[in-house]
């Protein structure tokens, strides 16, 4: 990363810090999230483990995609309040900006992994994983975390209002319900079945299950990786392009 | 009387932007050159051939209203959009082909305050510190310094977001100057202030020219421009339509009168009949305009002449123009140019 890069995501991580909505969003509220399906709706799923153990990966790309909120707020917001004007000219590195917003997503996803990761053991959930194993888990949610924050990079820099820039991210929320992060696909409706399989979310967490349980699928992992490799690079490219064409 | 004016005007505007272009030109002098500046909008032109020259450390102002194309020629000469046609040189690089050179000697303030509302004003200036590589003691110094001249200090540790829309403009320019740039341009940089800020900022601009600074300002109040600008230009619909001092400008407008209020009709009857060209004020039957530059010579002799007959003069004032004239008449040129075509 590029001294300017360091500079802004410093900059980012401040505002994180002082946005408590922002931290709640990305920390808190997929923890208790979590403890709701855990202890009151998840009693009444049959999914043949203990459901601690089934949920765990998908709370873990839900937090992901909940932590995704105050990036496009950040981003729209950098953009719409004339500040990206002053950094556009100054002679600095003008992808600092937005890779810092990425950097700062990821490291706050990694936080709120940990929290979440931490319940889940405090309340019986258990990995034979080995380290290895443990190592691509990481891999896997580094990579959806990277990609999930490109897109919304930009989808902040498109949105014209923070109001829009909220709104353009719900998608990437729902979409991991429609997955088998709360129950597996095959006890769905058909048609959403349909949608549920073949939708990017479901490899991966299907990928960083097999890897907590200690089973991890090969096939699963080359559809999960390039569909992360996929959205990023859309993501990426996307945002460049938007923020070039805002002057 | 409309006609007489226009061509005056662009007489102006011709010596001023007709002279010898960025490439041919004594470059060392100046400090903004551009020629033949052309930026569209799907089918709205909004800059039609824009000249330019700014010489160095001097405050340069661009008078229009709202749409003449007052920001889009700050945002191209500042590298943050590209013209369709024409070139410009700002510090001697070119704004297209050496963006990162023409970066790293201007500074900018928005129309919009351009701060950090989550960082408090010193967190601001920390930042743009960083950013220009100042090492950590000299962005300590160049911040407190900053905070301090620009009446600051006491809120430095508040969150921008608390400040004033005063404060704010403040901090913005301070945020501009902890680069040190050579040349700064301000877009409208006192629009929606109090008069007491306005007054604030504008000892703050003429500081920073008796600094040696580089100055373009960007500006929809005439007197704004006449109280801080060296040169103005007048640019209305993408159109330099004068360029000039501002008593140039203000000269160049027919219509400067010497005005004579006299005590009776017997004196102004003589005085109408001894000067050509004289008329009675249509407001005031004792008010004569006699045409003049208002010049002490002509003033004089004028006087004298008065004297030599006898004739009483009451009052006497001289009526120059204000710039505002000189826009109304530009403006409202444009407008009845556009409808006819």
């Amino acid at each position: 990363m590029s001294a300017d890069s360091i500079v802004m995501l410093r900059r980012n991580f401040k505002h994180t810090v002082r946005n408590p909505v922002t931290v709640f969003n990305a920390v808190l509220f997929p923890i208790v999230l979590m403890l709701m399906f855990v202890y009151v709706i998840g009693g009444a799923f049959n999914v043949g483990v203990t459901y601690i153990e089934y949920a765990t990966p998908g709370m873990i790309i839900l937090a992901i995609c909940y932590g995704l909120s105050g990036t496009a707020l950040a981003v729209n917001s950098d953009m719409t309040k004339g500040i990206i004007n002053r950094f556009k000219v100054m002679d600095i590195s003008r992808s600092a900006v937005l890779s810092a917003q990425v950097a700062v997503t990821v490291l706050r996803s990694l936080v709120a992994i940990a929290a979440i990761l931490g319940v889940a053991f405090a309340i019986g959930f258990r990995s034979p994983a080995s380290f290895p194993e443990w190592l691509g888990a990481i891999g896997i949610i580094v990579g959806v975390s990277f990609a999930t924050s490109w897109i919304t990079v930009a989808l902040g820099l498109a949105a014209k209002t923070a109001e829009s820039a909220a709104l353009a991210i719900v998608p990437l929320i729902l979409l991991p319900f429609l997955s088998s992060a709360i129950v597996p696909a095959r006890t769905m409706a058909p048609g959403v079945r349909q949608f549920a399989e073949y939708q990017p979310f479901t490899p991966i967490i299907e990928t960083l299950r097999g890897l907590l349980t200690g089973a991890p699928s090969a096939s699963k992992a080359i559809t999960a990786i390039a569909w992360c490799a996929g959205i990023a690079l859309v993501g990426y490219l996307w945002s460049l392009n938007t923020f070039n064409k805002r002057a | 009387m409309d006609k007489v004016l226009v061509s005056v005007l662009m007489s102006v505007a011709c010596q001023a932007g007709g002279g010898p272009g960025p490439e041919s030109g004594p470059m060392s002098t100046s400090a903004i050159a551009a020629s033949g500046l052309r930026k569209a909008y799907q089918d709205k032109v909004v800059l039609d051939g824009i000249d330019l020259d700014v010489e160095t450390g001097t405050i340069f102002s661009l008078l229009g209203p709202n749409g003449a194309g007052k920001t889009t020629t700050v945002n191209v000469l500042t590298t943050l959009i590209r013209a369709d046609g024409g070139t410009a040189r700002v510090a001697g690089h070119d704004v297209a082909t050496q963006t990162k050179a023409v970066r790293a000697a201007i500074g900018v303030t928005g129309q919009f305050a351009a701060v950090d509302e989550l960082l408090t004003g010193q967190e601001n200036l920390q930042l743009m510190a960083d950013l220009n590589r100042l090492g950590p003691g000299e962005a300590r110094r160049v911040a407190a310094d900053l905070l301090e001249r620009f009446d600051l200090t006491e809120s430095a540790r508040k969150l921008a977001s608390t400040y004033s829309g005063g404060m704010r403009r403040k901090l913005d320019l301070a945020m501009t100057l902890v680069g040190r740039p050579e040349i700064i341009f301000l877009d409208e940089p006192t629009t929606g202030l109090d008069p007491r800020s306005r007054r604030t900022m504008w000892d703050i601009i003429r500081q920073l020219a008796a600094d040696g600074v580089t100055i373009f300002l960007t500006t929809q109040y005439l007197d704004e421009a006449d109280r801080l600008a060296d040169r103005i230009a007048v640019l209305d619909q993408g159109h330099l339509v004068a360029q000039g001092t501002p008593a140039e400008l203000k000269r160049q407008i027919p219509g400067s009168h010497v005005r004579l209020r006299f005590a009776s009709d017997l004196g102004l009857d003589a005085a109408l009949r001894l000067l050509p060209g004289s008329a009675r004020d249509d407001q005031d039957d004792l008010i004569l305009r006699v045409p003049g530059d208002g010049g002490v010579k002509s003033v004089r002799a004028l006087l004298n002449q008065l004297d030599a007959q006898s004739i009483e003069v009451d009052e006497f004032s001289v009526h120059t123009p204000d710039l505002d004239d000189v826009f109304l008449a530009l403006t409202g040129r444009a407008s009845t140019k556009e409808s006819a075509q």
